[in-house]
Protein backbone atom coordinates (compact mmCIF):
# COMPACT_ATOMS: atom_id res chain seq x y z
CA UNK A 1 0.00 0.00 0.00
CA UNK A 2 2.83 2.42 0.86
CA UNK A 3 1.62 6.05 0.75
CA UNK A 4 -0.90 5.08 -1.94
CA UNK A 5 -4.47 4.53 -0.81
CA UNK A 6 -7.84 6.25 -1.15
CA UNK A 7 -7.75 9.46 0.91
CA UNK A 8 -9.15 12.96 1.14
CA UNK A 9 -9.23 16.15 3.21
CA UNK A 10 -12.26 18.13 4.47
CA UNK A 11 -11.71 21.67 5.71
CA UNK A 12 -14.07 23.97 7.57
CA UNK A 13 -13.06 27.58 6.98
CA UNK A 14 -13.39 30.36 9.55
CA UNK A 15 -15.81 33.01 8.28
CA UNK A 16 -16.16 36.64 9.32
CA UNK A 17 -17.82 39.84 8.15
CA UNK A 18 -15.67 42.69 9.49
CA UNK A 19 -17.74 45.37 11.16
CA UNK A 20 -20.69 42.99 11.58
CA UNK A 21 -19.62 40.66 14.39
CA UNK A 22 -23.17 39.62 15.21
CA UNK A 23 -24.09 38.48 11.71
CA UNK A 24 -25.38 34.91 11.67
CA UNK A 25 -22.51 32.63 10.65
CA UNK A 26 -24.77 29.99 9.15
CA UNK A 27 -26.43 32.56 6.91
CA UNK A 28 -23.06 34.00 5.86
CA UNK A 29 -21.65 30.53 5.16
CA UNK A 30 -24.70 29.71 3.07
CA UNK A 31 -24.19 32.93 1.13
CA UNK A 32 -20.57 31.91 0.41
CA UNK A 33 -21.50 28.46 -0.88
CA UNK A 34 -24.52 29.61 -2.86
CA UNK A 35 -22.65 32.49 -4.46
CA UNK A 36 -20.11 30.04 -5.84
CA UNK A 37 -22.66 27.39 -6.79
CA UNK A 38 -24.74 29.96 -8.61
CA UNK A 39 -21.79 31.02 -10.74
CA UNK A 40 -20.17 27.69 -11.60
CA UNK A 41 -23.37 25.73 -11.96
CA UNK A 42 -25.13 28.45 -13.91
CA UNK A 43 -25.66 26.04 -16.79
CA UNK A 44 -27.39 23.44 -14.68
CA UNK A 45 -31.18 23.36 -14.81
CA UNK A 46 -31.37 22.98 -11.07
CA UNK A 47 -28.51 22.68 -8.66
CA UNK A 48 -27.63 19.03 -8.04
CA UNK A 49 -28.24 18.31 -4.39
CA UNK A 50 -26.30 16.05 -2.09
CA UNK A 51 -27.68 12.53 -1.93
CA UNK A 52 -27.78 11.53 1.76
CA UNK A 53 -29.03 7.97 1.31
CA UNK A 54 -25.86 6.24 2.45
CA UNK A 55 -24.81 8.57 5.28
CA UNK A 56 -24.77 7.35 8.85
CA UNK A 57 -22.69 9.69 11.02
CA UNK A 58 -23.57 7.88 14.24
CA UNK A 59 -22.04 4.57 13.23
CA UNK A 60 -19.09 3.72 15.42
CA UNK A 61 -15.99 1.86 14.22
CA UNK A 62 -16.00 -0.12 17.45
CA UNK A 63 -19.12 -1.88 16.23
CA UNK A 64 -22.18 -0.23 17.76
CA UNK A 65 -24.56 2.56 16.74
CA UNK A 66 -25.31 5.54 18.96
CA UNK A 67 -28.99 6.23 19.28
CA UNK A 68 -30.29 9.57 18.10
CA UNK A 69 -31.69 10.33 21.54
CA UNK A 70 -28.20 10.15 23.01
CA UNK A 71 -26.62 12.27 20.32
CA UNK A 72 -26.00 15.98 20.62
CA UNK A 73 -27.85 17.85 17.83
CA UNK A 74 -24.53 19.15 16.48
CA UNK A 75 -23.54 15.56 15.65
CA UNK A 76 -26.37 15.13 13.20
CA UNK A 77 -25.15 16.08 9.77
CA UNK A 78 -27.42 14.02 7.55
CA UNK A 79 -30.58 16.01 8.17
CA UNK A 80 -30.72 18.25 5.17
CA UNK A 81 -31.99 21.44 6.75
CA UNK A 82 -31.89 23.38 3.54
CA UNK A 83 -28.28 24.45 3.84
CA UNK A 84 -26.22 24.84 0.72
CA UNK A 85 -24.61 21.61 -0.37
CA UNK A 86 -23.27 21.10 -3.88
CA UNK A 87 -21.00 18.88 -5.92
CA UNK A 88 -18.35 20.40 -8.16
CA UNK A 89 -17.02 19.20 -11.49
CA UNK A 90 -13.71 18.29 -9.83
CA UNK A 91 -15.63 15.75 -7.75
CA UNK A 92 -15.41 17.81 -4.54
CA UNK A 93 -18.23 18.71 -2.17
CA UNK A 94 -18.80 22.35 -1.17
CA UNK A 95 -21.28 22.90 1.65
CA UNK A 96 -22.17 24.44 4.98
CA UNK A 97 -21.33 22.43 8.05
CA UNK A 98 -21.84 23.72 11.58
CA UNK A 99 -21.84 27.40 10.59
CA UNK A 100 -18.71 27.13 8.43
CA UNK A 101 -18.26 26.79 4.69
CA UNK A 102 -16.56 23.47 4.09
CA UNK A 103 -14.74 21.97 1.13
CA UNK A 104 -14.13 18.23 0.89
CA UNK A 105 -11.61 17.19 -1.72
CA UNK A 106 -12.57 14.48 -4.16
CA UNK A 107 -11.19 11.05 -3.32
CA UNK A 108 -7.55 10.82 -4.41
CA UNK A 109 -5.05 7.96 -4.33
CA UNK A 110 -1.94 9.65 -2.93
CA UNK A 111 -0.72 12.55 -0.74
CA UNK A 112 0.52 14.68 -3.63
CA UNK A 113 -2.91 14.68 -5.25
CA UNK A 114 -4.47 15.42 -1.84
CA UNK A 115 -2.35 18.58 -1.65
CA UNK A 116 -3.35 19.61 -5.17
CA UNK A 117 -7.10 19.19 -4.68
CA UNK A 118 -6.87 20.80 -1.24
CA UNK A 119 -5.20 23.81 -2.90
CA UNK A 120 -7.99 23.76 -5.45
CA UNK A 121 -10.39 24.01 -2.51
CA UNK A 122 -8.64 27.14 -1.29
CA UNK A 123 -9.01 28.59 -4.76
CA UNK A 124 -12.72 27.72 -4.73
CA UNK A 125 -13.09 29.42 -1.35
CA UNK A 126 -11.22 32.51 -2.58
CA UNK A 127 -13.61 32.84 -5.49
CA UNK A 128 -16.62 32.07 -3.28
CA UNK A 129 -15.66 34.76 -0.78
CA UNK A 130 -15.10 37.26 -3.59
CA UNK A 131 -18.52 36.52 -5.08
CA UNK A 132 -20.23 36.59 -1.67
CA UNK A 133 -18.61 39.94 -0.93
CA UNK A 134 -19.94 41.35 -4.20
CA UNK A 135 -23.55 40.55 -3.37
CA UNK A 136 -23.21 41.41 0.31
CA UNK A 137 -23.08 44.86 1.89
CA UNK A 138 -19.72 44.05 3.48
CA UNK A 139 -16.71 41.87 2.64
CA UNK A 140 -17.00 38.21 3.62
CA UNK A 141 -13.59 36.89 4.67
CA UNK A 142 -12.48 33.28 5.01
CA UNK A 143 -9.66 31.81 7.09
CA UNK A 144 -7.97 28.44 6.79
CA UNK A 145 -7.39 28.00 10.51
CA UNK A 146 -8.96 26.05 13.37
CA UNK A 147 -9.80 28.40 16.21
CA UNK A 148 -10.94 31.94 17.00
CA UNK A 149 -8.88 31.87 20.22
CA UNK A 150 -12.08 32.45 22.15
CA UNK A 151 -13.14 28.87 22.75
CA UNK A 152 -14.42 27.76 19.34
CA UNK A 153 -12.67 25.24 17.12
CA UNK A 154 -13.49 23.90 13.66
CA UNK A 155 -11.78 21.10 11.85
CA UNK A 156 -9.57 19.99 9.03
CA UNK A 157 -10.20 16.26 8.79
CA UNK A 158 -8.26 13.63 6.93
CA UNK A 159 -9.89 10.47 5.64
CA UNK A 160 -8.14 7.23 4.78
CA UNK A 161 -9.75 4.10 3.42
CA UNK A 162 -8.53 1.04 5.33
CA UNK A 163 -9.00 -2.69 5.31
CA UNK A 164 -11.97 -3.68 7.45
CA UNK A 165 -10.01 -6.66 8.78
CA UNK A 166 -7.44 -4.52 10.62
CA UNK A 167 -8.22 -4.60 14.38
CA UNK A 168 -9.26 -1.18 15.60
CA UNK A 169 -7.15 -1.61 18.75
CA UNK A 170 -4.02 -1.71 16.55
CA UNK A 171 -5.01 1.58 14.97
CA UNK A 172 -5.46 3.17 18.40
CA UNK A 173 -2.20 1.75 19.78
CA UNK A 174 -0.10 3.05 16.91
CA UNK A 175 -1.75 6.17 15.69
CA UNK A 176 -2.04 7.71 19.17
CA UNK A 177 1.71 8.21 19.70
CA UNK A 178 2.11 9.13 16.04
CA UNK A 179 -0.61 11.83 16.15
CA UNK A 180 0.71 13.29 19.42
CA UNK A 181 4.20 13.68 18.00
CA UNK A 182 3.53 14.55 14.34
CA UNK A 183 2.55 18.02 15.57
CA UNK A 184 6.22 18.98 15.28
CA UNK A 185 5.77 19.28 11.52
CA UNK A 186 1.97 19.45 11.08
CA UNK A 187 1.33 22.25 13.60
CA UNK A 188 0.00 25.45 12.05
CA UNK A 189 1.06 27.53 15.09
CA UNK A 190 -1.17 29.34 17.53
CA UNK A 191 -0.68 32.36 19.77
CA UNK A 192 -2.72 31.33 22.81
CA UNK A 193 -2.88 28.39 25.16
CA UNK A 194 -6.08 26.84 26.47
CA UNK A 195 -9.30 26.47 24.49
CA UNK A 196 -10.10 30.17 24.89
CA UNK A 197 -6.49 31.14 24.23
CA UNK A 198 -6.39 33.10 27.44
CA UNK A 199 -2.71 32.41 28.10
CA UNK A 200 -0.82 34.40 25.48
CA UNK A 201 1.94 31.97 24.73
CA UNK A 202 2.89 30.45 21.38
CA UNK A 203 2.25 26.77 20.69
CA UNK A 204 2.76 24.36 17.78
CA UNK A 205 -0.85 23.40 17.11
CA UNK A 206 -4.16 25.16 16.51
CA UNK A 207 -6.12 22.09 17.54
CA UNK A 208 -4.25 20.32 20.38
CA UNK A 209 -5.98 22.07 23.29
CA UNK A 210 -9.40 21.03 21.99
CA UNK A 211 -8.74 17.33 22.50
CA UNK A 212 -10.04 15.92 25.74
CA UNK A 213 -10.34 12.14 25.40
CA UNK A 214 -8.35 9.30 23.82
CA UNK A 215 -10.98 7.49 21.73
CA UNK A 216 -14.55 8.38 20.83
CA UNK A 217 -17.23 9.15 18.27
CA UNK A 218 -17.71 12.86 18.86
CA UNK A 219 -16.21 15.55 16.64
CA UNK A 220 -17.79 18.72 18.06
CA UNK A 221 -17.39 18.19 21.81
CA UNK A 222 -15.13 16.08 24.04
CA UNK A 223 -12.99 15.60 20.95
CA UNK A 224 -11.05 12.32 20.85
CA UNK A 225 -7.50 11.83 19.55
CA UNK A 226 -8.75 8.75 17.70
CA UNK A 227 -12.17 9.30 16.17
CA UNK A 228 -14.30 6.21 15.74
CA UNK A 229 -16.78 7.49 13.17
CA UNK A 230 -17.18 4.71 10.66
CA UNK A 231 -18.98 5.61 7.45
CA UNK A 232 -16.85 4.03 4.76
CA UNK A 233 -18.93 5.41 1.84
CA UNK A 234 -17.88 2.10 0.31
CA UNK A 235 -18.50 -1.62 0.88
CA UNK A 236 -18.51 -1.85 4.70
CA UNK A 237 -17.56 -5.53 4.58
CA UNK A 238 -14.26 -4.65 2.96
CA UNK A 239 -13.49 -1.14 4.09
CA UNK A 240 -13.42 1.23 7.00
CA UNK A 241 -12.88 4.95 6.54
CA UNK A 242 -10.51 6.25 9.17
CA UNK A 243 -11.69 9.75 10.07
CA UNK A 244 -8.78 11.74 11.50
CA UNK A 245 -9.80 14.90 13.33
CA UNK A 246 -6.62 15.89 15.22
CA UNK A 247 -4.94 17.73 12.37
CA UNK A 248 -4.47 21.46 11.85
CA UNK A 249 -5.50 23.12 8.60
CA UNK A 250 -2.16 23.73 6.92
CA UNK A 251 -1.27 26.59 4.62
CA UNK A 252 2.08 25.02 3.71
CA UNK A 253 1.88 22.44 0.92
CA UNK A 254 4.82 20.53 2.39
CA UNK A 255 3.07 20.27 5.76
CA UNK A 256 -0.11 18.90 4.15
CA UNK A 257 1.94 16.51 2.02
CA UNK A 258 3.91 15.13 4.96
CA UNK A 259 0.81 15.00 7.16
CA UNK A 260 -0.98 12.74 4.68
CA UNK A 261 2.12 10.88 3.51
CA UNK A 262 3.46 9.89 6.92
CA UNK A 263 -0.01 8.96 8.18
CA UNK A 264 -0.57 6.76 5.13
CA UNK A 265 2.76 5.04 5.79
CA UNK A 266 1.75 4.41 9.40
CA UNK A 267 -1.53 2.86 8.23
CA UNK A 268 0.32 0.66 5.78
CA UNK A 269 2.57 -0.65 8.57
CA UNK A 270 -0.42 -1.18 10.88
CA UNK A 271 -2.36 -3.09 8.22
CA UNK A 272 0.60 -5.32 7.51
CA UNK A 273 1.13 -6.04 11.21
CA UNK A 274 4.67 -4.70 10.95
CA UNK A 275 4.55 -2.86 14.28
CA UNK A 276 3.72 -5.84 16.48
CA UNK A 277 6.08 -6.03 19.42
CA UNK A 278 6.86 -2.30 19.49
CA UNK A 279 5.38 0.03 22.06
CA UNK A 280 5.40 3.83 22.01
CA UNK A 281 2.06 4.41 23.75
CA UNK A 282 2.29 7.30 26.25
CA UNK A 283 0.92 6.83 29.76
CA UNK A 284 -1.25 9.98 29.45
CA UNK A 285 -2.02 10.63 25.77
CA UNK A 286 -4.23 13.71 26.13
CA UNK A 287 -1.90 15.46 28.54
CA UNK A 288 1.10 14.62 26.32
CA UNK A 289 -0.66 15.94 23.25
CA UNK A 290 -1.06 19.31 24.95
CA UNK A 291 2.48 19.27 26.42
CA UNK A 292 4.11 18.55 23.05
CA UNK A 293 2.20 21.40 21.45
CA UNK A 294 3.02 23.82 24.26
CA UNK A 295 6.80 23.38 24.07
CA UNK A 296 8.17 25.20 21.02
CA UNK A 297 11.72 24.24 22.02
CA UNK A 298 10.63 20.64 21.20
CA UNK A 299 12.33 19.58 24.44
CA UNK A 300 9.30 18.07 26.19
CA UNK A 301 9.81 14.42 27.09
CA UNK A 302 6.85 12.07 26.85
CA UNK A 303 6.48 9.27 29.39
CA UNK A 304 6.23 6.03 27.50
CA UNK A 305 6.12 2.81 29.37
CA UNK A 306 9.25 3.46 31.43
CA UNK A 307 11.05 5.48 28.75
CA UNK A 308 11.21 9.22 28.28
CA UNK A 309 11.46 10.45 24.69
CA UNK A 310 10.95 13.79 22.98
CA UNK A 311 8.39 14.06 20.19
CA UNK A 312 11.26 14.18 17.70
CA UNK A 313 12.75 10.99 19.14
CA UNK A 314 9.39 9.21 18.87
CA UNK A 315 9.11 10.41 15.27
CA UNK A 316 12.66 9.24 14.60
CA UNK A 317 11.80 5.75 15.87
CA UNK A 318 8.71 5.67 13.69
CA UNK A 319 10.70 6.86 10.70
CA UNK A 320 13.29 4.13 11.28
CA UNK A 321 10.53 1.52 11.44
CA UNK A 322 8.95 2.93 8.28
CA UNK A 323 12.20 2.89 6.35
CA UNK A 324 12.91 -0.69 7.48
CA UNK A 325 9.38 -1.65 6.51
CA UNK A 326 9.72 -0.15 3.03
CA UNK A 327 13.19 -1.60 2.49
CA UNK A 328 12.01 -5.08 3.50
CA UNK A 329 8.76 -4.98 1.63
CA UNK A 330 9.75 -3.24 -1.62
CA UNK A 331 13.52 -2.81 -1.63
CA UNK A 332 14.57 -1.08 -4.84
CA UNK A 333 11.05 -1.42 -6.20
CA UNK A 334 9.81 1.24 -3.78
CA UNK A 335 7.62 3.71 -5.66
CA UNK A 336 8.76 7.28 -6.23
CA UNK A 337 6.26 9.04 -3.97
CA UNK A 338 6.71 6.75 -0.97
CA UNK A 339 10.45 7.15 -1.31
CA UNK A 340 10.01 10.93 -1.47
CA UNK A 341 7.82 10.99 1.66
CA UNK A 342 10.39 8.91 3.56
CA UNK A 343 13.25 11.18 2.46
CA UNK A 344 11.42 14.40 3.27
CA UNK A 345 10.19 13.08 6.62
CA UNK A 346 13.79 12.22 7.49
CA UNK A 347 15.08 15.57 6.29
CA UNK A 348 12.43 17.49 8.25
CA UNK A 349 13.22 15.61 11.47
CA UNK A 350 16.93 16.27 11.02
CA UNK A 351 16.44 19.96 10.52
CA UNK A 352 13.98 20.23 13.40
CA UNK A 353 16.56 18.52 15.62
CA UNK A 354 19.25 21.04 14.65
CA UNK A 355 17.16 24.19 14.58
CA UNK A 356 13.44 24.48 13.83
CA UNK A 357 14.07 27.80 12.06
CA UNK A 358 15.75 25.76 9.31
CA UNK A 359 12.20 24.64 8.40
CA UNK A 360 10.83 28.17 8.06
CA UNK A 361 9.91 27.65 4.41
CA UNK A 362 8.04 24.38 4.96
CA UNK A 363 6.44 24.21 8.41
CA UNK A 364 3.57 26.55 9.26
CA UNK A 365 4.25 26.96 12.97
CA UNK A 366 7.87 27.89 12.22
CA UNK A 367 6.97 30.32 9.42
CA UNK A 368 4.43 32.06 11.65
CA UNK A 369 6.82 32.15 14.61
CA UNK A 370 9.51 33.77 12.45
CA UNK A 371 7.12 36.64 11.67
CA UNK A 372 6.09 36.99 15.31
CA UNK A 373 9.71 36.94 16.47
CA UNK A 374 10.56 39.50 13.80
CA UNK A 375 7.87 41.85 15.09
CA UNK A 376 8.87 41.32 18.70
CA UNK A 377 12.50 42.14 17.89
CA UNK A 378 11.82 45.08 15.61
CA UNK A 379 9.06 46.78 17.60
CA UNK A 380 9.79 45.46 21.09
CA UNK A 381 6.32 43.88 21.36
CA UNK A 382 5.16 41.61 24.17
CA UNK A 383 3.21 38.44 23.46
CA UNK A 384 0.02 40.24 24.51
CA UNK A 385 0.31 42.82 21.72
CA UNK A 386 -2.82 42.87 19.58
CA UNK A 387 -0.67 43.14 16.47
CA UNK A 388 0.84 39.73 17.20
CA UNK A 389 -2.59 38.20 17.69
CA UNK A 390 -3.63 39.77 14.39
CA UNK A 391 -0.61 38.14 12.70
CA UNK A 392 -1.70 34.77 14.12
CA UNK A 393 -5.14 35.13 12.52
CA UNK A 394 -4.11 36.83 9.33
CA UNK A 395 -1.54 34.15 8.54
CA UNK A 396 -4.58 32.06 7.54
CA UNK A 397 -6.53 34.77 5.65
CA UNK A 398 -6.96 33.12 2.24
CA UNK A 399 -6.91 36.34 0.20
CA UNK A 400 -3.76 36.35 -1.98
CA UNK A 401 -3.10 40.04 -1.28
CA UNK A 402 -3.79 40.02 2.46
CA UNK A 403 -3.07 36.52 3.78
CA UNK A 404 0.38 36.33 5.34
CA UNK A 405 1.07 32.75 4.23
CA UNK A 406 0.09 33.82 0.71
CA UNK A 407 2.48 36.78 0.91
CA UNK A 408 5.29 34.44 2.04
CA UNK A 409 4.54 32.15 -0.90
CA UNK A 410 4.63 35.07 -3.28
CA UNK A 411 8.13 35.88 -2.03
CA UNK A 412 9.22 32.25 -2.29
CA UNK A 413 9.50 32.10 1.50
CA UNK A 414 6.94 29.32 1.78
CA UNK A 415 7.48 26.47 -0.67
CA UNK A 416 4.70 25.64 -3.10
CA UNK A 417 4.32 22.23 -4.71
CA UNK A 418 2.08 23.28 -7.60
CA UNK A 419 1.91 26.29 -9.87
CA UNK A 420 -1.20 28.41 -10.47
CA UNK A 421 -2.07 26.63 -13.71
CA UNK A 422 -2.05 23.18 -12.07
CA UNK A 423 -4.26 24.44 -9.25
CA UNK A 424 -6.66 26.12 -11.69
CA UNK A 425 -7.06 22.87 -13.58
CA UNK A 426 -7.78 20.97 -10.36
CA UNK A 427 -10.54 23.47 -9.55
CA UNK A 428 -12.48 22.13 -12.54
CA UNK A 429 -11.10 18.66 -13.25
CA UNK A 430 -11.45 15.55 -11.09
CA UNK A 431 -8.59 13.18 -10.33
CA UNK A 432 -8.56 10.50 -13.03
CA UNK A 433 -7.93 7.49 -10.82
CA UNK A 434 -10.92 7.29 -8.45
CA UNK A 435 -14.73 7.29 -8.72
CA UNK A 436 -14.51 11.10 -8.37
CA UNK A 437 -13.79 11.00 -12.10
CA UNK A 438 -17.23 9.55 -12.87
CA UNK A 439 -18.94 11.98 -10.48
CA UNK A 440 -17.15 15.09 -11.74
CA UNK A 441 -17.37 14.18 -15.41
CA UNK A 442 -21.06 13.30 -15.14
CA UNK A 443 -21.69 16.76 -13.75
CA UNK A 444 -19.52 18.46 -16.36
CA UNK A 445 -20.94 16.58 -19.35
CA UNK A 446 -24.60 16.32 -18.31
CA UNK A 447 -25.20 19.29 -15.99
CA UNK A 448 -28.94 19.31 -16.67
CA UNK A 449 -29.41 15.67 -15.86
CA UNK A 450 -27.59 15.22 -12.56
CA UNK A 451 -30.22 15.59 -9.84
CA UNK A 452 -28.01 14.62 -6.92
CA UNK A 453 -24.74 12.95 -6.08
CA UNK A 454 -22.76 11.79 -3.09
CA UNK A 455 -19.53 9.93 -2.47
CA UNK A 456 -21.15 6.66 -3.45
CA UNK A 457 -23.81 7.59 -5.97
CA UNK A 458 -24.77 9.78 -8.90
CA UNK A 459 -28.50 10.30 -9.38
CA UNK A 460 -29.76 11.15 -12.87
CA UNK A 461 -33.03 12.80 -13.78
CA UNK A 462 -33.69 11.79 -17.37
CA UNK A 463 -36.27 13.84 -19.27
CA UNK A 464 -39.35 11.75 -19.97
CA UNK A 465 -38.46 9.11 -17.37
CA UNK A 466 -40.88 8.71 -14.45
CA UNK A 467 -38.18 7.82 -11.91
CA UNK A 468 -34.77 9.12 -10.92
CA UNK A 469 -31.96 6.75 -11.83
CA UNK A 470 -29.40 6.17 -9.08
CA UNK A 471 -26.02 4.90 -10.20
CA UNK A 472 -24.17 3.46 -7.21
CA UNK A 473 -20.43 4.08 -7.05
CA UNK A 474 -19.66 2.01 -3.99
CA UNK A 475 -16.13 1.05 -5.03
CA UNK A 476 -13.82 4.10 -4.79
CA UNK A 477 -11.24 2.63 -7.14
CA UNK A 478 -13.77 2.19 -9.99
CA UNK A 479 -15.39 4.82 -12.20
CA UNK A 480 -11.91 6.04 -13.13
CA UNK A 481 -10.86 7.61 -16.41
CA UNK A 482 -9.59 4.23 -17.51
CA UNK A 483 -12.90 2.56 -16.66
CA UNK A 484 -15.44 5.05 -17.98
CA UNK A 485 -13.93 7.70 -20.24
CA UNK A 486 -14.68 5.73 -23.37
CA UNK A 487 -18.20 5.03 -22.21
CA UNK A 488 -18.80 8.71 -21.42
CA UNK A 489 -17.34 9.73 -24.78
CA UNK A 490 -19.79 7.44 -26.51
CA UNK A 491 -22.82 8.90 -24.70
CA UNK A 492 -23.94 12.29 -25.97
CA UNK A 493 -26.68 12.55 -23.37
CA UNK A 494 -27.32 11.29 -19.86
CA UNK A 495 -30.16 9.21 -21.30
CA UNK A 496 -27.61 7.41 -23.49
CA UNK A 497 -25.39 6.88 -20.46
CA UNK A 498 -28.14 5.47 -18.29
CA UNK A 499 -29.23 3.21 -21.13
CA UNK A 500 -25.66 2.04 -21.66
CA UNK A 501 -25.17 1.40 -17.94
CA UNK A 502 -28.44 -0.54 -17.89
CA UNK A 503 -26.96 -2.87 -20.50
CA UNK A 504 -23.67 -3.29 -18.67
CA UNK A 505 -23.42 -5.78 -15.84
CA UNK A 506 -20.97 -3.75 -13.71
CA UNK A 507 -21.87 -0.35 -12.31
CA UNK A 508 -19.57 2.63 -12.79
CA UNK B 1 23.05 8.55 13.19
CA UNK B 2 22.62 4.98 11.96
CA UNK B 3 23.80 3.55 8.65
CA UNK B 4 20.20 2.99 7.70
CA UNK B 5 19.30 6.65 7.75
CA UNK B 6 22.33 7.49 5.63
CA UNK B 7 21.27 4.95 3.07
CA UNK B 8 17.72 6.26 2.96
CA UNK B 9 18.91 9.81 2.92
CA UNK B 10 20.76 9.27 -0.33
CA UNK B 11 17.38 9.31 -2.06
CA UNK B 12 16.61 12.78 -0.72
CA UNK B 13 15.99 15.43 -3.39
CA UNK B 14 19.00 17.51 -4.35
CA UNK B 15 19.56 20.44 -2.05
CA UNK B 16 17.92 18.72 0.90
CA UNK B 17 20.83 16.40 1.60
CA UNK B 18 22.07 16.10 5.13
CA UNK B 19 25.72 15.51 4.21
CA UNK B 20 28.44 17.48 6.08
CA UNK B 21 27.99 21.12 5.21
CA UNK B 22 24.25 21.00 5.63
CA UNK B 23 24.48 23.17 8.72
CA UNK B 24 26.36 25.71 6.62
CA UNK B 25 23.47 25.59 4.18
CA UNK B 26 21.06 26.13 7.08
CA UNK B 27 23.12 29.06 8.36
CA UNK B 28 23.20 30.57 4.88
CA UNK B 29 19.50 30.06 4.52
CA UNK B 30 18.88 31.64 7.90
CA UNK B 31 21.05 34.64 7.09
CA UNK B 32 19.12 35.13 3.88
CA UNK B 33 15.88 34.94 5.86
CA UNK B 34 17.15 37.43 8.44
CA UNK B 35 18.15 39.81 5.67
CA UNK B 36 14.71 39.45 4.17
CA UNK B 37 12.78 39.58 7.41
CA UNK B 38 12.72 43.37 7.58
CA UNK B 39 11.39 43.52 4.04
CA UNK B 40 8.75 40.93 4.92
CA UNK B 41 7.70 42.85 8.03
CA UNK B 42 7.52 46.06 6.02
CA UNK B 43 5.20 44.36 3.59
CA UNK B 44 3.11 42.79 6.35
CA UNK B 45 2.79 46.25 7.92
CA UNK B 46 0.97 47.34 4.79
CA UNK B 47 -1.45 44.39 4.64
CA UNK B 48 -2.10 43.82 8.35
CA UNK B 49 -5.60 44.82 9.46
CA UNK B 50 -5.38 48.46 10.53
CA UNK B 51 -7.12 48.27 13.88
CA UNK B 52 -5.62 45.04 15.13
CA UNK B 53 -7.33 45.22 18.51
CA UNK B 54 -10.77 45.54 16.93
CA UNK B 55 -9.94 42.89 14.32
CA UNK B 56 -8.81 40.36 16.93
CA UNK B 57 -11.77 41.10 19.19
CA UNK B 58 -14.35 40.74 16.44
CA UNK B 59 -12.93 37.48 15.08
CA UNK B 60 -15.56 35.27 16.71
CA UNK B 61 -16.45 31.85 15.30
CA UNK B 62 -19.07 29.28 16.03
CA UNK B 63 -17.70 25.87 16.98
CA UNK B 64 -17.46 23.26 14.27
CA UNK B 65 -16.28 19.69 14.04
Amino acid sequence: MSVHRIMGIETEYGVTVPGHPTRNAMVTSTLVVNAYAHQVLAGARSRPRWDYDEESPLRDARGFDMSRAEADPSQLTDDDIGLANVILTNGARLYVDHAHPEYSTPEVTNPRDAVLWDRAGMEVMREASRLASEISDAPVLLYKNNTDNKGASYGCHENYLMRRSTPFADIVRWLTPFFITRQVFTGAGRLGVGQDGRQLQYQLSQRADFFEVEVGLETTLKRPIINTRDEPHADPERYRRLHVIVGDANLSDTATYLKLGTTALMLSMIEDGFLAGHDLMPAHPVREMHAVSHDVTLGHQLELNGRRLTALQVQRELWLLASKYCAGRWGHQLDEQTSDVLARWDDMLNRLERDPMACVAEIDWVAKLAILDGYRARDGLDWNAHRLQAVDLQYADIRPDRGLAARLEERGRLVRMFDDEQVRRAVHEPPGDTRAYFRGESLRRYPDAVAAASWDSVVFDIPGQPHLMRVPTLEPTRGTRQHVEQLLDSCATAADLVAALGNTPASA
Amino acid sequence: MSEQSHVERSSAPAGQDDAPGASAVDAERKAAIDADVDAILDEIDTVLEENSEEFVKSFVQKGGQ
